[in-house]
């Protein structure tokens, strides 16, 4: 049998339901692992004693015969969800020394269903950027690295701690939040899986609030299967979040092995964009070929404010995060720099607190809100995002079930390669992924192939509001047809 | 649109964020480069285009009045970098 | 306004007359168990930071949550106001950095208020009365509290009050006179306490007034204006407007300009200055809240709370005046408090509402107000004043004695019939008793007697004298009677 934490998450499960192994085995093997793995920098925070307690609780459940959906599986939690009695941080100086007294409400039920912590991922600074290099406890290193060379490339970002994990097997699967692309532009980056689900599936409750108009959490994992079923727990209505639907939580593990046939899936015309690799192209119409195959209509549609996603996000989410990261104040958690006055300490503070990256966006944020911007910034952008979310709806209601589309313009790149001075370069990322936030729709990113470097490639699915099934089904479809693909090899340990 | 040195200095004011003058220059070229990016969304037409208020259209819940929390004083001030007597004590404020 | 001006409001300057303009932001806190946004309790006087969830410390990843109650109360308020009721409203945050506001941004309604346009009729004292507008009504959190006399370099901040839910009331610049000032203010109290939507405890803060002043010369167009702000009394609105435009028209006199600034009132030294912390131009960068969507009720909702609001204050004064047949003025005295119209209206009930009037007025709020007691802590209950009320009327005691009973029963207690049995205070209306002590007098006072037939007024002196040796329980009308006889006096 290979190594415990090689499993995916159903095998795991699997496995410890039939006792073929116990939770505090398998936790065992995800926390030395995880020791010999700090060259990629994707835990900042690592809590193994509290690992083994939980899987020890998880196997007393299991041998009772009782045991939740996650019992004893261990999971990555990304830091900028609130954990009791654990540092939190966001990836920030200005939460430093902060150990919230709350859990948030997706990690919780996390625990509620038997999942077992195993620590806090890595991310850029409060979830702003692309690449996890902003954040101020050091770059995540990717586990992949390109043919024949050792030159450290990014995992992607803002998860890009929980998508380096999932992929050099360090948990089994990992929560992680996206509010332009932060869940699967790293997973494309790394090989894995991840999914955004429709706004308001996943309570926001407890999680370090980025643009809350967009931030949704969901997971990231290395099947289709696994990532259903971990959205399957972390998902549900929370009276604590006002925007979060009281809705059923469907089985979304039944719908993996649903099939396509009968599904009509729209290829966006506007995706094509000037300059798109050539093998980005070939790998999107290879991903078409799969779901044709498999039973689905392929049909090309037209999104047409599909470019000006990228350009009002640049609005709407910094001028929501000046508001939101005005609470970092140095006055009741967190970093204080004093000051000769309030008014200098907290300008010391927040010049001290945040990085480069955070400060830019707060001041874009704040001056697109100012007086005598607001509506031809703000209020424009706004507009602009109900014509995005007009688009899609047209699309679903001329009967397309789901959308195809690349999820990243590119495979992964160096770490330092894009740290030019002009910040829009990084942005374009999130250029496919960007307008599945705008519209508040669920979107997943599988890998789909490897470019001829030997880094991933992945597609992402869009989907109706409140239907991440079908992008499960038809996900499992492109995970079968890519067959099984190569791994990072163990460079680290 | 673009911004000027002053600008950068009054918006890193209202965002209080100290910016020493060397940092003013890069900040200003950063925030000029994404002005520009934006400056397209200028050309659509969005006559009679509503603002999105809420992606997922529906009400908003609302709770009933009862006291559910509360009588946490010293979880409140536990974080912070300067209490006394559960209180959060900040540098004097004139008024 | 094009209404006409009235001379006996102006203001007079060392050189001209001067108007004097008001508009009013009221914040009255509204009256509920919990905040607006969170579950922690409104109560006062907690120890610091007992009455604060995580929401109202601005816990990272903490999200409001509205309270349907808090919206109930600004619907109820804004009905009271006469208002248009909006069925969809917006928050927005007011982004700012300050000790006291954990967010860095307040909660509050900006561009689309939960109650728009309404009226409040206010009563003056010579019986003049005007209408003032109201702009809007609309909710907002309100702030914690920072005490700056702790130590000297750091303030202590308590956030007990922040998320509290406020309600904003601006009115129109309708208001001439810090006396029309006081009565709106006094009026929009009343009218707040009847809907139970504001206790209006100034002392304790839960009503505070912002207070717009500027002058003008008489048909001038609209001054500049300075905002006092958070003045907490209803004298002290008084004292600050008349403090502000004098500072105001010497400026102006002087050849000065007014500069548009917020200002502080100092009742202590009697003055206005400028507040320092608020000098600095704001960029409040108002923006829809993220975290909540918009407030959508239906006007089913709007009529099932018309449907439970009680009888407001205009609509009771002309009841009293049209049912128990009271002058505009006891009835609006009457009113101010619905305790005490309520206490008035068990008096009252099935007797002489005049009479009633005159006892609840002059008698008992008298007392209380020597006392400096309020109505609900009258020890004379209602029932009682009325069986007072009943005993005058059937002529068991006479209204001097009457007086002597409510001291009793005001400090003694007890049931007032009783009291007149056993004490012996009843009337004495038996003309034989009477008729003896006037004989009595009339005996002993010849000379009296004798200057009576030319002095008609010497009536009292007898009266009196009879009063005194019954002991005051002589029916008065049949002493008048008996006198008049036996003196010879028509
Ligand atoms: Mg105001
Ligand atoms: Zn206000």
């Amino acid at each position: 049998m290979s190594a415990l934490n090689e499993l995916t998450l159903a095998e795991a499960r699997d496995g410890l339901k039939a006792r073929s192994f116990s939770a505090r085995e398998l936790t065992q093997a995800h926390v030395d692992a995880i020791a010999e793995a700090r060259a990629l920098n994707a835990y900042l925070v690592e809590t193994p004693e509290r690992a083994l307690a939980m899987a020890d609780a998880s196997d007393a459940r299991l041998a009772a015969g009782e045991g939740g959906p996650l019992e004893g599986l261990p999971l990555g939690i990304k830091d900028l969800f609130c954990t009791e009695g654990v540092a939190t941080t966001a990836a920030s100086r200005i939460l430093e020394g902060f150990t919230p007294h709350y859990e948030s409400r997706v990690s919780e039920n996390l625990w509620r269903d038997g999942a077992v912590m195993l620590g806090k991922l890595n991310l850029d600074e409060f979830a702003m950027g692309s690449s996890n290099e902003t954040s101020a406890y050091g770059d995540v290193i990717s586990p992949w690295r390109r043919n024949g060379s050792d030159a450290a490339i990014v995992p992607g970002g803002s998860s890009g701690g929980s998508a380096a994990a999932v992929a050099a097997r360090l948990c089994l699967g990992a929560t992680a939040t996206d509010t332009g692309g932060s869940i699967r532009q790293p997973a494309a980056f790394t090989g894995t899986v991840g999914i955004k689900p429709t706004y308001g599936r996943c309570s926001r409750w407890g999680i370090v609030a980025f643009a809350s108009s967009l931030d949704q959490a969901g997971p990231i994992a290395r099947t289709v299967r696994d990532s259903a079923i971990l959205l399957g727990s972390m998902a549900g209505h929370d009276p604590r979040d006002t925007t979060s639907v009281d809705i059923a939580v469907p089985d979304f593990e039944a719908a993996v092995s649903r099939g396509v046939k009968g599904l009509t899936i729209g290829i966006p015309r506007e995706y094509r964009v000037e300059g798109m690799p050539a093998e980005i192209q070939a790998l999107w119409d290879r991903g078409a070929e799969w779901l044709k195959a498999a039973g689905a209509t392929i049909r090309e549609i037209s999104l047409p404010h599909t470019k000006l996603a990228l350009p009002a996000y640049y609005i709407v989410a910094p001028a929501e995060a000046s508001s939101n990261l005005a609470r970092y104040d140095g006055v009741r958690y967190g970093l204080r720099v004093p000051g000769k006055d309030i008014v200098s300490m907290y300008e010391n503070t927040r010049a001290a607190g945040f990085g480069r990256e955070v400060k830019r966006r707060i001041m874009i944020g704040t001056y697109v809100l100012s007086a005598g911007y607001y509506d031809a910034y703000y209020v424009r952008a706004q507009k602009i995002r109900t014509l995005i979310k007009r688009d899609f709806e047209t699309a679903y209601a001329e009967g397309v079930d789901a959308i195809l589309t690349p999820a990243t313009p590119s495979a992964a790149f160096g770490i330092g390669e894009k740290a030019s001075a002009d910040p829009v370069e990084m942005y374009l990322n999130d250029v496919f992924t960007v307008t599945v936030n705008m519209a508040g729709l669920p979107g997943i990113a599988m890998p789909a192939g490897l470019d001829a470097q030997g880094l991933p490639l992945g597609l992402q699915l869009i989907g109706r509001p409140f239907d991440e099934e079908t992008l499960f089904a038809a996900g499992q479809v492109i995970e079968e047809a890519a067959g099984v693909l190569a791994r990072p090899k163990v460079w680290w340990a | 649109m673009s911004v000027d040195a002053q600008t950068v200095r009054r918006i890193a004011h209202l965002a209080r964020i100290a910016v020493s003058e060397e940092e003013v220059a890069p900040l200003q070229g950063e925030l000029n480069a994404i002005l520009a990016f934006v400056e397209q969304l200028g050309a659509v037409d969005v006559t009679g285009v509503e603002p999105m208020t809420s992606v997922t259209p529906m009400r908003m819940k609302r709770r009933e009045d009862a006291i559910t929390e509360g009588d946490r004083a010293a979880d409140i001030v536990a974080n912070a970098p300067e209490t006394e007597d559960g209180y959060f004590l900040v540098p004097k404020v004139v008024e | 306004m094009t209404a006409p001006v009235n001379p006996k409001k102006l203001i007079k300057g060392g050189l001209h007359d001067w108007e004097v303009v008001i508009g009013m932001e009221i914040h009255a806190q509204v009256t509920s168990r919990s905040k607006l946004f969170s579950g922690a309790a409104t109560a006062f006087g907690a120890e610091p930071n007992a009455h604060v969830s995580l929401v109202d410390a601005a816990m990272p990843g903490m999200l409001p949550v509205i309270n349907e109650e808090c919206v109930a109360q600004a619907v109820r308020t804004g009905l009271g106001l006469k208002a248009r009721i909006n069925l969809r409203s917006v928050f927005d945050r007011k982004n700012y950095f300050y000790p006291d506001l954990p967010q860095g941004y307040q909660i509050s309604q900006y561009k689309d208020p939960i109650v728009g346009e309404g009226e409040v009729l206010v009563d003056l004292p010579e019986g003049e009365s005007i209408t003032v507008g109201i702009e809007r009504l609309h909710l907002e959190q309100d702030a914690g509290k920072s005490l700056h006399d702790q130590s000297p370099t750091q303030s202590f901040v308590d956030l007990n009050r922040s998320g509290v839910a406020l309600m904003e009331i601006v009115s129109r610049p309708d208001l001439r006179s810090s006396e029309e000032a006081r009565a709106y203010v006094t009026k929009l109290r009343t009218i707040l306490r009847y809907l139970g939507t504001c206790d209006g405890d100034m002392e304790k803060g839960n009503l505070r007034a912002d207070v717009n002043v500027s002058v003008r010369r008489p048909g001038e167009p609209l001054g500049t204006r300075c905002e006092i702000k958070n003045v907490n009394s209803i004298r002290f609105i008084g004292q600050a407007i008349e403090t502000e435009a004098r500072r105001q028209i010497a400026i102006l006199e002087d050849g000065g300009r007014i500069g548009q600034e917020t200002r502080l009132f100092d009742p202590g030294k009697g003055e206005t200055r400028s507040m320092r912390s608020k000098e600095e131009a704001h960029d409040y960068r108002y923006f829809p809240d993220p975290d909540l969507l918009p407030l959508e009720f239906d006007q089913a909702f709007v009529d099932g709370l018309a449907a439970g609001l009680p009888e407001l204050p205009d609509a009771k004064k002309a009841r009293f005046v049209s049912d128990f047949g009271l002058s505009p003025y006891d009835a609006g005295v009457l009113v101010a408090e619905r305790a005490s119209a309520d206490y008035y209206e068990a008096v009252a009930k099935g007797r002489d509402g005049k009479l009633a009037a005159n006892w609840v007025i002059n008698e008992l709020f008298g007392r209380l107000n020597k006392e400096g007691k309020g109505i609900e802590e009258t020890p004379v209950s209602a029932a009682q004043l009325g069986a007072i009320v009943d005993l005058i009327v059937e002529g068991t005691i006479s209204g001097k004695i009457a007086k002597d009973l409510f001291e009793i029963v005001w400090s003694e207690g007890g049931d007032p019939r009783a009291v007149v049995e056993e004490r012996g205070m009843k009337q004495v209306t038996d003309t034989g008793a009477i008729e003896a002590a006037v004989d009595a007098i009339i005996a002993g006072n010849p000379d009296k007697v004798a200057q009576a037939k030319e002095k008609p007024t010497l009536l009292g002196w007898f009266v009196g004298q009879t009063m005194k040796a019954t002991g005051g329980k002589a029916n008065p009308a049949a002493v008048n009677a008996l006198l008049k006889a036996k003196l010879g006096i028509e």
